[in-house]
């Protein structure tokens, strides 16, 4: 893919024995909604932080806009932070108790040296209406809202320098469920306005599914499958994703129901990541790992059984 | 639906009685003020409330009990306890104002750098951890007796002394706040680190410092009492209430006044300090008070 905004290849993190994630790789075009999905513990949020830098990966790169992240010094990681965002799953702990709506979103514009302070003003009242908030919230403070309405914020704050990238990490799972709907169909309709290209972070498959154009799903530190949303949805490949669909409420149950809990990442097992929990485990899963394979084009799946 | 549920939300008033309100609500917090106030009036006001200079000797009256002539009577030398009392002070809540500024400041730079940087805390804490291993009294004596009596080396010797007790705090409050949510939020907008220092963290911590600030006054003030006490304070062209206090120990027995005096205006200044720091720290965080 030659217009890819951000491709990410070899990723790994680990904290001292824990392998948070491990050799995790994918590409996001231009525009384009990817989600990643998995359980907690899974290294989703993990691997959010390492594409933006936030946690500086053991290894890895990360070519966002052309240059690798991982390279880049300090200051320039700093400056190239204006084209990519975050928006958090903690709708209040993430905005500064401290500072006026008006400051909290004029910030990114400010730190970046967009405009000058009545520019600011102007656009951060264009953002308020962009979000759906009243004008009569910019001399607020965050503690005077909703959990829905400090994720408005948020994303007013995350679009004010209007980067290429957002990278939300469970944007919505902190929110009621009503709230959940608006505030997503907010993040779609100002992603197709602005030709964003979101990294969607979350453990809710309904969620990702109506968010996302690509998903991969993670399990343990790894990506064991990815692909285009509607043929994961239809024929999951790899017998986690197949669990995990089918875990979820409302949906034909074919298989066996997942048992036990996601193993510790500080012990992981030998071979397959998986096996310890697949129902569908035989002997060369237990000390061989599957490599990612494709199954078509644009769909891996790192599972033995998917070779035949 | 949402403009609508913003619009009712946005009227409704916004948060009664601020920390502020609190404290002067609090009848033990508006003694204390009261005090330190007067205090204070009385030692920039001395000039004026006194004629008679705080040095001068007068062989002819010493050891005089309180009279209308000398309302607190007069010391071994003869001089005006009331106006050694004003002038005493002056001295005594000046070095404790100085100290106060200067060892908060400079803790507070340190603390935050120390906290943030952690590579910076290694050795900066590894330099607290020795100088913390001294009691701070014999570690006054030695600057003081190295620099030589004067209220330039007490203020030195006692900022030096109080760095590190707040340094501690203030570092210890960063390394908790630094992995608040809202720290990485600023860092992912690609907020500078000054400024994550300067707008996000020193705020945060200003409460705390506020309540450690009245503490540090007052160890200040009985710090200079008993560096002067034992004769490394504020020199003899200097009184301060702790050199009176030190002057006056061989007549305590035949002449209370000398000793009474500038002791109560001592004790006066450093309770009132200390049920300053408790009520801030109640009215801060009502968490607190509570209990």
């Amino acid at each position: 893919m030659t217009d890819a905004l951000l491709d990410v290849a070899g990723l790994s993190k680990s904290f001292h024995q824990v392998h948070a994630v491990r050799d995790v790789g994918f590409t996001i075009g231009r525009g384009e909604t990817f989600g990643i999905v998995g359980e907690s513990g899974s290294g989703k949020s993990t691997t959010a932080r390492l594409v933006l830098r936030l946690v500086e990966p053991t290894r890895g790169v990360i070519r966002f806009r052309g240059q690798d992240l991982a390279t880049l010094s300090k200051e320039a990681l700093r400056r190239e932070r204006r084209h990519m965002q975050m928006i958090f799953q903690d709708p209040f702990g993430s905005l500064n108790g401290r500072m006026t709506i008006e400051q909290l979103i004029a910030e990114p514009m400010e730190v970046h040296h967009i405009g000058d302070s009545v520019e600011r003003r102007r656009r951060v009242g264009q953002l308020l209406a962009e979000v759906g908030l009243p004008e009569a919230a910019r001399h607020r403070f965050p503690h005077e809202f909703s959990g829905g309405q400090r994720q408005r914020i948020a994303i007013a704050r995350a679009l004010a320098t209007e980067p290429q990238l957002i990278v939300a990490d469970e944007p919505v799972s902190a929110l009621d469920v009503s709230v959940q709907a608006q505030v997503l169909n907010l993040l779609l309709d100002l992603q197709q306005r602005h030709g964003l290209a979101l990294l969607f972070i979350s453990h809710d498959l309904r969620v990702v599914e109506f968010m996302c154009d690509r998903i991969a799903v993670m399990y343990l530190g790894t990506v064991v499958e990815e692909g285009p949303k509607a043929e994961i949805y239809a024929e999951p490949r790899h017998p986690y994703t197949r669990a995990l669909l089918e875990s979820a409420p409302g949906r034909a149950r074919k298989g066996a129901p997942l048992k036990g809990d996601i193993p510790s990442a500080a012990n992981l097992p030998t071979g397959c990541v998986f096996q310890s929990r697949c129902p569908r485990a035989f002997d060369r899963c237990t000390h061989e790992a599957p490599q990612p394979r494709a199954v078509a084009p644009s769909h891996r799946v790192a599972c033995h059984l998917a070779e035949e | 639906m949402t403009m609508a549920a913003t619009d009712a939300m946005l009227d409704t008033p916004p948060t009664p009685a601020g920390p502020w309100r609190r404290l002067l609500r609090n009848r033990t917090a508006v003694f204390a003020i009261s005090v330190l106030a007067a205090l204070a009036v009385l030692a920039l006001a001395a000039p004026y409330l006194t004629n008679a200079q705080p040095l001068r000797i007068s062989p002819g009256i010493r050891l005089k009990p309180p009279r209308p002539q000398n309302w607190f009577g007069t010391d071994h030398l003869g001089r005006d306890m009331f106006a050694l009392v004003l002038f005493g002070g002056r001295t005594s809540l000046l070095v404790g104002l100085l100290v106060t500024l200067i060892s908060m400041s400079v803790a507070i730079t340190l603390g935050l750098v120390a906290g943030f940087y952690r590579r910076v805390d290694m050795v900066l804490m590894r330099l607290v951890d020795g100088l913390m291993a001294f009691p701070s009294i014999v570690l006054a004596t030695a600057a003081a007796g190295y620099l030589g009596p004067s209220v330039t080396t007490v203020i030195v010797a006692l900022s030096i002394v109080l760095i590190a007790p707040v340094l501690r705090v203030v570092r210890g409050q960063i390394l908790v706040l630094r992995e608040l949510p809202m720290i990485e939020a600023a860092r992912a907008v690609g907020v500078p680190d000054r400024r994550i220092l300067a707008r996000y963290l020193l705020p945060a911590i200003m409460s705390p410092l506020l309540v450690q600030a009245s503490f540090i006054f007052s160890a200040a003030v009985l710090g200079e009492a008993a560096l002067s006490f034992v004769g490394l304070g504020v020199g003899a062209r200097d009184v301060s209430w702790g050199s009176a206090l030190a002057e006056a120990r061989n007549y305590i027995q035949n002449a209370w006044w000398i000793v009474v005096f500038p002791g109560a205006a001592l004790v006066l200044t450093i309770l009132s300090l200390n049920l300053l720091g408790d009520a801030l720290r109640d009215s801060l965080d009502p968490r607190l008070a509570r209990r």
